[in-house]
């Protein structure tokens, strides 16, 4: 497993509750959600058709929260990226690790699991 | 040897008789001889065709297709002038000579012109035929004064469809109540109160004696010498059978043909059927027993008798003006041992009077809500002694479930009586074509096609009889809210809740979803008229940056064209900004407006700024546009300014949300330039008046719009629009266009609760519809002073060497 390489990225007030933001790294799009409790990142395109998921509507499905896609309303979910509707889809997304320092939202490489495990 | 059969009226009642015929296989050639020159059409519905609800196709029972397909003969616009019964010819006034073997009289009944002094004035009419209806619509508009004289069940009719026309509506009857043959007086005057609340004026006990004017109508006088002015008169006094054709041939005639139990005339070969009919001394005016008759001929004609025609007692459903009255059996409490029950809401309207003898139930009247009437049909039917259920004649028993009601009626009971569909005809087509659904009902059996007013029962029905069906639920929402749109906007009101996560938090899972969060959304705004608290996490990305998402996730730009008129200065802004921002594509939408698509987030607010639009709404669930034709102004066909009076609505109603989005056109004349007729709101410029129509739609399913009022001024047509909007608004669920809504509520329902509603109500709706509008704003503002991050892509502060 990766060794989490922490990156500033931008004030929490940024990013408004229950809504998400997209971010330019290099070649790669991020999608950050404020989830009010905490923050949580995900590669910021649908794997169905490339849909901007950080413009999506926070949601829940069962017991996951998700975020739906303004495309076509495939739900992703946030914590794992794993695509949830359609549900046979086995497509997933990245999942990036969050940590908030300083009044700012840190992003690491790792994904989201490796921070929790870290933390447990 | 195949036996030639003429009929003689091509009306509901013969046609539905040869049908009969033909069910049985009978080697019949037919010919049916019709003096009209339409095929067979429910007459019943005429009144829906006066007021614009329905078209001359809507109401054909019997295509053209049908007499081909049967081998018909069909020989329309031909009048039967005389019969040879000896040499069993008829004679029509094309100067043909028909044979015939067996022939039937279906010849219906002429309307009753009352002795009155002018009667044959220009503008006076009577109402029986199509044609007739297309003549009074084509009088009929606003500035018109029409009297109808005649306040039964044919005036009344007359009189809601002229007033939907824009007339100004009065009805004279020469009975102290109306429908004096149904209703009691207390009856007549709940009915009188009801036609006032929907400005349909009524005058009782007034005998008219002279039409005044000069060749032409300009008035009515009464016995008593007072005078009102009118120039539209419909005589609506009455029905005679049309018998003197029969009467010339020699049969036996009394006030009509006088039939046998098996509808034979005093000639073996000839039969008669439908109102020109008189059975043991009584005549028929509705058209339930007129089917029967044509079961019990054709059984006769084709040599296999039954039990003969017996007639029920007179029943009568009727829904005037969207009032239900109901009335059956016999009324008269002057005999002895008679009693009367009876219940009274005044506010409500609703009246019941049972009429009881020796503890059984001989008549029954209904104003104002007649859903039991079967309940009471089937009591006076059995003659049943309700000394036990004395405590529950007015309301039915607590426990009773839906099934109870259908379960008492007889198998031989009429549910239909437009297309003459029996309880028992509905269950052995569910049991024999596995039918669950009302549609599959209604095309298998044509019950409740007609005037639609049995369609519960048909309902309830199937829900006893057939084994698949399923009750269409109140849908919930979504699984985060597990509540359908109604209970959810009660809730919103009664707690008053101002916040989507408060309903969210309160009645749902705390989260939400893409289903629930724009709807909560939308209806917390229309509840507080727009004072709420706006979430935008709770918006679809198209309203949170007030623009469409394309499919890579780019936007477009709609700006507003107010009535779809621009100027050049607005048009070079629009160019420079699309050569300025490389916009890959501007397209003229079918809006009337330009699209400018391929926009990136970010560069929406300056785009906004240098075009010095306001937005279009081209991306929202709410008002859209307002399509509008040249008109007056500059057209040469115009008749009134379609230009102004778009523009005028369309800044009324600009910047406002709606369940869906909701697409206007105004039209300066009937050539509908701007396609006004398949809009959600429509308004059509006449001479001298507009029409509004609502409902209209030409996407998934094309929906001709319904004819809501005729008004005379642009002013009042806006005003229409308006409380027809704020009424969608309020009462539609979130994604449900205007067609679906106006199909699920009927237009009668919403014309009674919109434009006819008391003025307290129409004020209510003017009032929260201008509140709403007092704090709309026009959304694009939001570029100057975004919210928090609003059109930007977060630039982050540090960056890995390598991803």
């Amino acid at each position: 497993m990766n060794k989490p390489d922490w990156i500033r990225i931008a004030p929490v007030t940024d990013i408004p509750v229950r809504e998400g933001r997209a971010v330019k790294i290099g070649d790669l799009e991020v999608a950050i959600f404020n989830l009010g409790s905490d923050f949580v990142a995900i590669e910021n395109r649908c794997p169905h058709k490339g849909g901007p998921l950080a413009d999506g509507i926070v949601s829940t499905l069962g017991d996951s929260v998700t975020v739906t896609c303004p495309l076509h309303n495939w739900r992703v979910c946030i914590d794992t990226g794993a695509v949830r509707k359609p549900s046979a889809q086995n497509a997933c997304v990245r999942t990036f690790a969050v940590r908030i320092k300083d009044g700012l939202v840190m992003i690491s490489k790792a994904p989201a699991a490796a921070e929790q495990e870290a933390a447990a | 040897m195949r036996q030639r059969l003429v009929l003689i009226g091509n009306g509901m009642a013969g046609v539905a008789c040869v049908d009969q015929i033909l069910k049985h296989g009978a080697p019949f050639d037919v010919t049916i001889f019709g003096d009209e020159t339409h095929v067979n059409y429910n007459r019943i519905m005429l009144s829906s065709v006066l007021a614009g609800e329905k078209e001359f196709d809507d109401i054909v029972l019997n295509d053209i297709d049908w007499y081909r397909k049967h081998g018909i003969k069909a020989r329309l616009g031909v009048r039967i002038e005389a019969i040879d019964r000896e040499a069993r010819t008829v004679a029509g006034s094309d100067g043909s000579i028909t044979p015939y073997d067996k022939l039937i009289f279906a010849t219906g009944s002429n309307a009753f012109v009352p002795p009155i002094e002018g009667s044959d004035k220009n503008g006076v009419f009577v109402w029986r035929t199509l044609d007739d209806t297309r003549q009074l619509v084509g009088m009929s508009g606003p500035g018109i004064k029409a009297a109808v004289i005649g306040g039964g069940l044919l005036g009344l009719e007359a009189a809601r469809g002229l007033q939907v026309r824009g007339c100004d509506v009065t009805v004279i009857h020469i009975a102290g109540h109306l429908m004096e043959r149904q209703l009691d007086p207390t009856g007549g005057s709940y009915l009188t109160q009801k036609m006032n609340g929907l400005g349909v004026k009524v005058l009782t006990g007034k005998s008219t004696k002279a039409v005044l004017g000069n060749g032409h109508v300009e008035g009515l006088r009464f016995a008593d010498g007072s005078e009102i002015d009118a120039n539209l008169v419909v005589i609506a006094a009455g029905i005679r059978p049309n018998s003197g054709l029969a009467r010339a041939a020699g049969l036996e005639v009394n006030r009509g043909i006088v039939v046998s139990d098996h509808m034979e005339t005093s000639d073996p070969n000839i039969y008669a059927v439908g109102e020109c009919t008189e059975h043991r001394g009584q005549l028929f005016g509705l058209v339930a027993p007129l089917f029967d008759q044509g079961k019990v001929l054709a059984a006769a004609i084709t040599g296999r008798p039954g039990e003969g025609f017996q007639a029920s007692a007179p029943a009568a459903k009727l829904k005037i003006m969207g009032v239900d009255v109901f009335s059956a059996g016999d009324l008269d409490e002057s005999k002895p041992g008679t009693e009367s029950v009876r219940f009274e809401d005044p506010s409500l309207g609703i009246y019941k009077k049972l009429v009881l003898r020796e503890n059984r139930l001989v008549g029954v009247v209904l104003v104002g809500d007649a859903s039991d009437d079967h309940r009471y049909v089937n009591w006076i039917r059995t003659k049943e002694d309700l000394t036990k259920q004395r405590r529950h004649l007015l309301t039915p028993p607590p426990a009773a479930d839906a099934g109870f009601d259908v379960a008492q009626m007889a198998d031989s009971e009429t549910v239909c009586g437009c297309l003459g569909v029996t309880k028992g005809a509905i269950i052995e087509a569910i049991h024999q074509h596995g039918i669950s659904t009302l549609g599959q009902l209604k095309d298998r059996t044509r019950a409740s096609t007609g005037c639609g007013t049995c369609a519960q029962v048909c309902q309830s029905i199937l829900k006893a009889v057939s084994p698949e069906f399923e009750e269409e639920k109140a849908k919930v929402m979504c699984d985060c809210v597990r509540f359908n749109q109604e209970q959810v906007r009660e809730m919103i009101r009664t707690q008053r809740l101002k916040s989507v996560q408060e309903v969210l938090d309160i009645y749902g899972n705390g989260i939400g979803c893409e289903i629930c969060k724009p709807a909560i959304s939308y209806m917390v705004d229309v509840a507080w008229c727009g004072d709420h608290d706006e979430d935008r996490s709770a918006r679809y990305i198209n309203d949170r940056v007030h623009a469409n998402i394309q499919k890579d996730g780019t936007f477009s730009v709609v700006p507003r064209m107010r009535g779809g008129v621009t100027t050049p200065s607005e048009l070079r802004r629009i160019a420079d900004v699309a050569d300025k921002y490389k916009v890959p594509m501007v397209k003229v939408t079918g809006s009337q407006r330009l699209d400018l698509l391929g926009v990136r987030k970010e560069d929406l607010p300056k785009i906004w700024e240098e075009l010095g639009m306001p937005s279009g709404q081209a991306y929202t669930k709410g008002l859209r546009m307002v399509k509008t034709c040249v008109g007056s102004e500059f057209c040469r066909f115009g008749t009134q300014d379609a230009i102004k009076t778009g523009v005028e609505l369309e800044t009324r109603l600009e910047n406002l949300f709606s369940p869906h989005k909701t697409k206007l056109a105004v039209v300066g004349c009937p050539r509908n330039c701007a396609e006004a007729t398949v809009k959600d709101i429509g308004l059509i410029g006449q001479d001298g008046s507009w029409q509004v129509v609502v409902g209209g739609a030409a996407g998934k399913g094309v929906r001709k719009a319904d004819l809501l009022v005729t008004v005379a001024t642009s002013e009042e047509a806006i005003e229409a629009a308006e409380i027809f909007f704020q009424y969608y608004r309020e009462n539609a669920s979130y994604l449900e266009r205007t067609y679906d809504f106006l199909e699920r509520l009927g237009i009668e329902k919403v014309r009674r609760e919109t434009i006819y509603a008391a003025d307290d109500v129409r004020a209510g709706l003017i009032d929260r519809l201008r509140k709403s509008k007092a704090r709309s704003y026009d959304a694009w503002l939001e570029g100057r002073q975004p919210r928090t991050t609003q059109f930007v892509q977060i630039s982050p502060i540090e960056t890995w060497s390598s991803v």
